[in-house]
């Protein structure tokens, strides 16, 4: 397939303006005679379905919770990225687009990027226009903070809760347009399929969560707004219903995937604590800019701790480790996400682990408060230090807290065009569904700022180029035989997963994909490994289709049910995950490859073969699918070796 | 530790409902309270028998999806915490737990501990919002806020529309989250133009929904877990709404 970017021409900073001149309008009286469909209501979903409806567009929005605001932008903590400069520390829509390309480690289009940093300043107005209650200094500017490692302050944020203040501010445009008649919710309603017909996105099949009702909506255009798919690592800091489903099955219509293996481990989450554990819990990044991270720097101490016969605090300083500090004196506890992670990993793999499974390190505040006094810590941590003990039952103040790294995010996505198009027209993808603008690793606070770009700056005008191209005649009616047959289809899975009435709980084996994910597909992959991955995922499909416990009927509220539908595309997607991972023979970003690692271990990128976006295309049931490249094009920066030393 | 539980089992909103009894004898303290519905909905799925149907989510205490009224009291014996930031440290060996749904004419229940609590989108539909479209906001920072209103605005906003308000209510009124929403707005200047308006609506739309009225004995402040304040409640009745307390705005 011949990818088109449909990347305008021109130089970097006039793209975006240029473009929106180009595309094609909707007469304002024409809007109505269009329907979109929205899947998904999180940040991307709500923005885009909320500024679409004001335009006049005619928008059906889908989720599976009970409620839109419950999506899961909701439990973002740290903050959203603007290049508004308030702070005058030498910010810039450059700067930022450079800090977002980089920390990406240049695997991301140049022209996308720059156009999110632009529109982020859009953002902030638009949010504090709706109410959001950022975070503001005592004369009532509003306030910023530097995040995960950037030079300048350009965060915004709104306590610890920044990702439920900008989903209830978009939230609450989304229920205005309701109250307007311009936009229909479909809560507790899941997509299950996508309907293709004369190779145009004609719309959805969902399944009515409550009553379980099969049914089909058909529209001009279909936006993919529905999440990342994290939950392929069972564990994850995702929401227990976050999953791929909706994406996964667009792609088996078509839609290309784009470098689905691209994963982000985040270093500061609440270790498991046992084999019952079903989500893990992220601890704000900013704990490292006071934490000092170590572990015990014998095996035997180690060991005597994991079996609670000392504690932390009796270990003399020079029987600690501070890794972090020692391998990377410049950056010290404040490297990026990966190198933390990665080298939280090899510790616990030394056998330096601490915690009663060995799998944590620690993360002292012990010097932070002999510093600054209980009281300053206190007043910059205290509701994540209560957070900690509410989980773990300890007291951070006196004794470290024990922290590992956990899956966070997933930069890999349906592949889009510069328009946020799919490969089937009239389909778009949008927020952390797509394969979006963060490359092979995304920087802390820029997953909301693409969530909110993507859907109130970028999608109301390049939808309306597409269906100002098509008219409004262009759509098919839900009794036509494309949509009968993708019913038809639904049908047949729900019902063969009732049938199987094999041994093992749908928790089960998504618990068994997870492990064999995180081995393999985790932090470190290597070839062999990705070999192995790959023969127990399939095995572990054969073992689903024949083995899966669902009890009920289809007919009913049923969450096995519906969870065991979104594992078996876990299987499918966990697969193509391993199969990109070894296709890609170079480390950046999230994906490290031990066999491609310079002599102190760092990331070692292939800019010459690798520089592109693996895009995938599915071929059928049980066949390997076909890689299509587009080759990145950085015209604007320089390409350099990431060196935290 | 051993547990015994009795949990509201109800196939669907036209069944009756009653309280089973099942067993657990391996449960970790360290366990959260969801993941303990989650070792006995695996032991019921392999024993051949239903597994108990609840509402849950992000389990980190910020979407308000998770819903038990666990031994008489909304979201269990802690305070300032959802279900899902519950953990079985938090009992003793041995103990009964009684797990219902949250109860109000207002949210039905859709099967076992699960409640339909859309009325809570309607509300907010009703009136929930600043009257602003994309596109048409001034540069942030020509609004000027202080530090103290914005954090009023934000202790209001932090609400999670979970409901556990309208379930510690004698009278089943929601009240609480209305007030959160209706004073959060107002004390902002983007939305204090629209403030009178927007009380009347919500509240309006609070009764067609069929919740109850607020007498005002604070259960639902003491057992909301984000501490939304009665200061809210006050403010509402005192400022926006005055002696009117219906509308003729009410929708559908
Ligand atoms: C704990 C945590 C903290 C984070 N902190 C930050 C931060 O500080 N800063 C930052 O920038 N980013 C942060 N992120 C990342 C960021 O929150 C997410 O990437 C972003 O919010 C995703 O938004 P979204 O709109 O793409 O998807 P989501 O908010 O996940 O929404 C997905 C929507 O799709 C719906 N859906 C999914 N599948 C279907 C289906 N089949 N049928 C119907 N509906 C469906 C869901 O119901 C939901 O409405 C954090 C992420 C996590 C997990
Ligand atoms: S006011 Fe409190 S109890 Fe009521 S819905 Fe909001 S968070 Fe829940
Ligand atoms: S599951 Fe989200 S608040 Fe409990």
């Amino acid at each position: 397939m011949k990818l088109e970017s449909k990347i305008p021409a021109g130089p970097l900073a006039e793209k975006w303006a240029r473009h929106k001149f180009s595309l094609k309008l909707v007469n304002p009286a024409n809007k109505r005679k269009y329907e979109i469909i929205v899947v998904g209501t999180g940040l991307a979903g709500a923005s885009a379905a909320a500024s679409l409806a004001e335009l006049g567009y005619n928008v059906k929005a889908f989720c599976f919770q009970d409620s839109p605001r419950r999506a899961h932008s909701i439990a973002a903590q740290g903050g959203i990225n603007a290049a508004k400069n308030y702070q005058n520390d030498g910010d810039s829509v450059f700067r930022l687009f450079y800090d977002t390309i980089k920390g990406g480690d240049y695997r991301a289009r140049e022209a996308n990027v720059h156009r999110l940093a632009e529109v982020s300043v859009n953002i902030i107005d638009q949010c504090v226009a709706q109410g959001v209650p950022f975070a503001r200094e005592y004369g009532g500017t509003l306030a910023n903070r530097s995040f995960g490692g950037a030079q300048v302050s350009r965060t915004f944020y709104a306590r610890g809760q920044t990702g439920q203040q900008l989903l209830l501010g978009a939230y609450s445009a989304l229920s205005r347009q309701v109250a307007n008649g311009k936009v229909k919710l479909y809560p507790r309603t899941e997509m299950l399929d996508l309907v293709v017909e004369g190779g145009k996105a004609r719309g959805i099949i969902t399944r009515n969560l409550i009553t379980g009702k099969i049914e089909s909506h058909s529209a001009h255009a279909v936006l993919l707004c529905t999440g990342g798919y994290g939950n392929v690592f069972y564990l994850s800091t995702n929401a227990m219903g976050s999953n791929v489903t909706a994406a996964w099955r667009a792609h088996k219509k078509g839609a290309l995937f784009g470098n689905p293996c691209f994963t982000q481990i985040h270093p500061t989450c609440i270790p498991v604590s046992g084999h019952y554990q079903s989500k893990l819990t992220l601890m704000s990044e900013s704990l490292r800019n006071d934490g000092r991270v170590w572990a015990p720097k014998s095996k035997e101490d180690a060991v005597r701790i994991q079996k609670g016969e000392i504690k932390p605090t009796d270990l003399a300083e020079d029987a600690r480790d501070y890794f972090l500090e020692r391998r990377y004196p410049a950056f010290g506890n404040l490297v990026p996400r990966d190198v933390a992670s990665r080298n939280a990993k090899y510790v616990c793999d030394e056998g330096r682990g601490v915690s009663k499974t060995g799998l944590a390190v620690y993360l002292d505040f012990a010097d932070a408060i002999k510093r600054d006094g209980r009281k300053t810590i206190e007043a910059k941590y205290g509701n994540l230090f209560e957070m900690y003990e509410k989980i773990t039952g300890e007291n951070p103040y006196e004794l470290p807290m024990m922290i590992y790294p956990a899956v966070h995010y997933t930069m890999g996505g349906l592949w889009v065009d510069y328009n946020l198009m799919t490969t089937i027209p009239g389909l778009y993808a949008l927020g952390e569904a797509n394969f979006s603008d963060h490359g092979a690793n995304r920087l802390g606070a820029s997953a909301l700022m693409q969530g909110l770009a993507d859907g109130y700056f970028v999608i109301p005008y390049t939808v309306g180029d597409y269906l100002a191209t098509i008219g409004p005649a262009d759509k098919i009616p839900v009794d036509s035989p494309a949509f009968k047959e993708a019913e038809q289809k639904v049908h047949a899975q729900v019902n063969q997963l009732l049938s199987i009435k094999g041994e093992r709980p749908v928790d089960d084996l998504h618990k068994e994909l997870g492990h064999i994910m995180w081995e393999y597909c985790g932090m470190s992959r290597t070839a062999e490994g990705l070999k192995l991955a790959k023969q127990k995922i399939q095995a572990l499909k054969k073992e689903f289709w024949t083995n899966v416990k669902v009890l009920g009927d289809s007919e009913e509220m049923n969450q096995a049910l519906e969870q065991a539908a979104r594992v078996a595309d876990f299987i499918e997607l966990g697969e193509l995950m391993v199969d990109d991972a070894l296709n890609r023979e170079e480390s950046c970003g999230g994906h490290f490859r031990e066999e491609h690692q310079t002599p102190d271990g760092e990331a070692l990128r292939d800019d010459e073969n690798f520089a592109y976006v693996a895009a995938w295309e599915y071929q059928g049931e049980n066949q390997p699918e076909l890689l299509n490249k587009e080759i990145l094009e950085f015209e604007n920066v320089k390409l350099t070796q990431r060196s935290y030393k | 530790m051993k547990i015994n539980l009795k949990v509201w089992r109800q196939k669907n909103n036209n069944t009756a409902g009653k309280l089973v009894d099942y067993q657990l004898d391996n449960v970790s303290e360290d366990m959260s309270f969801l993941e303990m519905f989650d070792v006995l909905n695996d032991s019921l799925t392999r024993k051949g028998e239903d597994p108990v149907t609840f509402d849950h989510d992000c389990r980190e205490g910020i979407c308000g999806m998770c819903s038990m009224y666990i031994n008489g009291r909304a979201h269990g014996p802690q305070t300032g915490a959802t279900t899902c930031q519950l953990h079985m440290r938090s009992f003793n060996d041995g103990d009964t737990i009684v797990v219902e749904p949250w109860r109000a004419r207002a949210f039905p229940v859709i099967k076992d501990l699960m409640v339909d609590r859309s009325a809570f989108d309607r509300i907010i539909q009703s009136g929930g919002y600043v009257s602003v479209n994309t596109g048409s906001a001034r540069d942030a920072n020509e609004i000027l806020i202080p530090r103290t209103v914005a954090d009023e605005a934000m202790d209001a906003a932090a609400c999670i529309g979970c409901g556990a308000c309208v379930a510690a209510c004698k009278n089943a009124s929601a009240m609480l989250f209305v007030s959160a929403k209706v004073s959060q707005l107002a004390i902002l200047p983007q939305g204090h133009s629209e403030h009178k308006e927007r009380a009347e609506r919500m509240v309006a739309q609070m009764d067609a929904e069929g919740f109850g009225a607020c007498s005002f004995t604070g259960a639902c402040s003491v057992e909301c877990p984000k501490s939304i304040s009665l200061d809210h409640i006050a403010r509402m009745n005192r400022e926006y709404l005055g002696a009117k307390l219906s509308s003729e705005n009410v929708q559908g």
